[in-house]
Parts: structure tokens; sequence; C-alpha cells
């Protein structure tokens, strides 16, 4: 299990790491190497050229810009999960990194190469579909932002250009009385989801009445998906076990989940419309408590 | 970070490197494409980390790195260049068991002893960064090794007991 030959530049800078990239047709991005350094042992992936950005400073913040949450793209799991301002207001994003691989992967693995590799069926990406998160990528012509909606194109393939690197992730604050959480099924702690769900509901002042909902599913296609017809349907209207159960058979609406060892198609289906009511029941119940992600 | 990065390596050639391994700065000679496990074993003769699986997922080649538990064949050596690396040779003073060791002899923590190197060093992780952890704690910590002979019970009473013999030793040299 020895990966193909590589030249390996480990930059000074960002801008040196973008000029690699254009000098390196071929070369990848290397930053935690949990989903990239498998692939190559397996030979799925024979970059000539490894540009490791893992020594590069001004990556790995989190900071609280009010309006949004930034987070650099260097960020490990292990970090994320241990920060108190994501655990209390943006739930759903701890919800998930909670549930990556295992304690030695979080350690390495960063937000910007998970979200990089975009496994569909990856924790990460479905829940940064659903909190709206703004991508920040730098290359040769400067910064550009990509929506949520926009960046995930593909199985396995991202807004990103071969000489363009993630550099942060701009989740913006929900909306006052909100809560949020990510849901996932898998045979094992540690494997990648059968099926998974992430919400966000934002209550009226009545604490009843339902503003807002996102709710948005992977593992069910070749990028995360929203569940717009469940969340056109929930707004306005009280969230309770019907309405929650409605959301759930709508939820499934635009999902194309291919079947396999794991599961059948049915199964799947099934499984993203238990999981959305658990989800949001959860995000439901955090409404309100600081670990709903919106009051300060 | 003890050492130098690795700025650049030639796929063809052999990059000298250098990082601290269990307080001993170490050095030797690699491809870009050698992975932390087969540097410490094949270039160091440090054979007490485990090749397992070799994809990354039983978690026998578990080295602690910069403070967090890794796993050595999912990292490339030239990464962990400059960096301050404890595997499980690094546990015993001389004779004498690290607490961690002495938990899991005790405790029957290991039977063949294949995963008992990653799981050692797993553990010593998982208890500097919680010192009492709960039954669920350990589990979650622990769910990286795998091991397919003691089924997990007696690993966990281990962990347990280590936990409790570090704390003591901690209350110990505190008076």
């Amino acid at each position: 299990m020895i990966p193909k030959r590589f030249d390996y530049y480990s930059p000074g800078s960002l801008q040196e790491a973008i000029r690699l990239l254009r000098q390196n047709g071929e070369a990848k991005i290397l930053a935690g190497g949990q989903s990239l350094l498998p692939l190559m042992k397996l030979r799925l992936a024979a970059p000539t050229a490894l540009v490791d950005i893992s020594k590069l400073v001004n990556l790995s913040h989190i900071r609280d810009n009010g309006d949004y949450l930034a987070i650099g793209a260097l960020i490990t799991h292990d970090a994320i999960e241990h920060d108190v301002t994501i655990r209390d207001r943006f739930t759903l994003i701890n919800d998930a990194v909670a549930r990556i691989g295992d304690q030695q992967v979080r350690n390495l693995g960063t937000i910007g190469g998970s979200v990089c590799h975009a496994d569909p069926a990856a924790d990460l990406p479905t829940a940064l579909l659903v909190a709206d998160t703004r991508f920040v990528m730098e290359g040769e012509g400067g910064r550009r932002m990509v929506p949520a909606r926009d960046f995930f194109v593909d199985f396995f393939s991202t807004a990103v250009g071969h000489d363009e690197i993630l550099t942060e992730l701009q989740v913006p604050r929900l909306p006052k009385r909100s809560g949020s959480a990510y849901v996932k099924h898998s045979l094992r702690e540690a494997d990648f989801a059968i099926a998974n769900v992430g919400t966000i509901v934002s209550m009226e002042e009545d604490g009843k009445t339902c503003r807002e909902a996102r709710i948005g599913f992977g593992s069910a296609g070749p990028t995360p998906l929203r569940a717009a017809s469940a969340e056109q349907f929930l707004k306005g209207r009280p969230l309770d076990e019907a309405t929650i159960s409605e959301a759930a058979e709508r939820a499934i609406e635009g999902a194309n989940p291919s079947p396999d060892v794991h599961g059948s198609r049915e199964y799947r289906l099934k499984m993203i419309k238990v999981l959305t009511q658990r989800s949001l029941g959860l995000a439901l119940s955090r409404v309100g408590m600081t670990g709903g992600g919106a009051e300060r | 970070m003890s050492g130098k990065n690795v700025r650049v390596a030639k796929a063809d050639e052999l990059t000298e490197l250098s990082m601290r391994i269990n307080g001993e700065e170490c050095r030797g000679e690699v491809e870009p494409r050698t992975l932390l496990v087969f540097f410490l074993r094949d270039e160091l003769n440090l054979t007490g980390t485990h090749v397992g699986c070799d994809t990354g997922h039983c978690g026998a080649c578990t080295v602690v790195m910069d403070g967090k538990a890794v796993k050595s064949c999912m990292i490339l050596a030239v990464q962990a260049a400059g960096a301050d690396i404890l595997t499980v040779e690094g546990l015993a003073d001389d004779d004498k068991l690290n607490p961690i060791q002495k938990a899991f002899t005790e405790n029957h923590g290991l039977q063949c002893g294949f995963c008992t190197p990653g799981l050692l060093m797993t553990t010593l992780a998982l208890l500097r960064e919680n010192q009492q952890p709960t039954e669920a704690d350990i589990r979650r910590g622990i769910e990286g090794n795998l091991c397919r002979c003691t089924g997990y019970v007696n690993v966990v009473k281990s962990v347990k007991a280590a936990a409790r013999a570090l704390s003591e030793a901690r209350k110990e040299s505190s008076q």
C-alpha cells in the first residue's frame, strides 16, 4: 500500500502554493491527508505532485464576525468539536464533526479537506449546505466566494478550480429562536452515512409557528441536497408531530439514493424520512437553549 | 515543533529529514511517498509501531504526534518532519512499565497483542485530554483502534484502571 511517486512541496505562502498548482497540472493539495492519502495508497489517485498547505499560517482560525462565523480551511474536526461558539450556536456543525471517522482522523482531518473531497456521504457537506455556508477561495485572479448550493458540483467535485485554494468557510449567524441538528445513520460509528440529514428551524415569537425551516440531506445523489418542498411546507405552520411527519414525506422528493450492499434504494429513502423527523425534533428541542444556536 | 519542515522533496530522490522521537532527535532519509509508519519501522528500526490493515481503519499504527493520536500510515514522513513523536517504545522507563502498560497487563487488556501499541498510544492521548473519562468517552476514544481478540471489555477496563492509576500518581506527586 504505497502511493505512486510524487514531488512534495511545502510552500511558505498562499501565493507560492497557488503558483505551484499552476505549474503542476497534475498536482493535488494536501492538508490533513485523511481522505487523499488513503486514495493514493489504493492508487485511486496518483497526483504527480503534492502541495502541502498544512504549514500555512492564517488558515487556522475560528472567528466570530457578528453576522457570520469565519472558519479557516485548515481547522481540524477535533478543533471544531472543542469550539464553544460552534457547539452553542452552530450545533449542527458540532453534531457533524463529532460523527466524522474516529479520533485519529478528527485530529488530522480538516474542514477544507473534507468539503473539497466532496464525498456525497460525508458529514460536513450536508451540515454546511443546510447552514447556507459561503465558501471563500483564492487563486491567481484573487478571491471569490461561492454559495453552498453552487459549491458541490458532482460526485467528489466542487467549484474550486485546479489552481485555487479554499481558504475560509463563512457560516451566517442563525436567526433568533433557532435550533439546529445533524443526524446520521451508519452501520458502525466511523462509517460513511447510509443516510444523513441536517436541519435548522427558526421560530416566530409565539414559539410555536415555524418562521423558516432548512432541511438538507446527503448520501442520496451526487451532491448533498436541500429539501425545498419540505422547507416550503413548514414555513408559517406550527411544528408538531403531524407537520414534521408531512415534511419528512416531502423531504425525499428530490432524493435519488443508489442501492448498494448497505441498503436498498427503498431502505435509504425510508431512512431519510426517519432522520428528517428525528433531526427536526432535535432542532426544535434546542430552540431557545444556548445549544440552539441563536440567542446570545 | 522541534525541527525543520521539509520544503521540497523530489519524487525520485531521497530527502533528509529529522523529527523528535521519544525525546531524541532522529534523522533519516525518505522518498516523499514514504509513510511515517515505514520511516519509523524500516529506517529507524522502531518496530513497536505495528502495521495492521495499512488502509487507515485499524489504528495499530497509532502514534502520538505533537500531543495528538494519529495513524502513522495516514501521514507522510515528510509531513511529520520537525514534529514531536511518541511511540510505544517511549512509554516504559527502562524496565518499569508506564501506568497505562501496567493497567493493560493487569486487566487482560490484550490477548495476541498486535493492536496493543496503537491502543496504548490512543489511551495516552485520551487520558491527557480527559483525566476522568466515562465509559462512553473511552469507547468513543478508542473507536479508531480495532482489536479482534478481547471484545473491548477488558480494554475499556484497562483504560479505566490506567485513568485511576494516573490520577493517584498525580495526587501523590502533588502532596
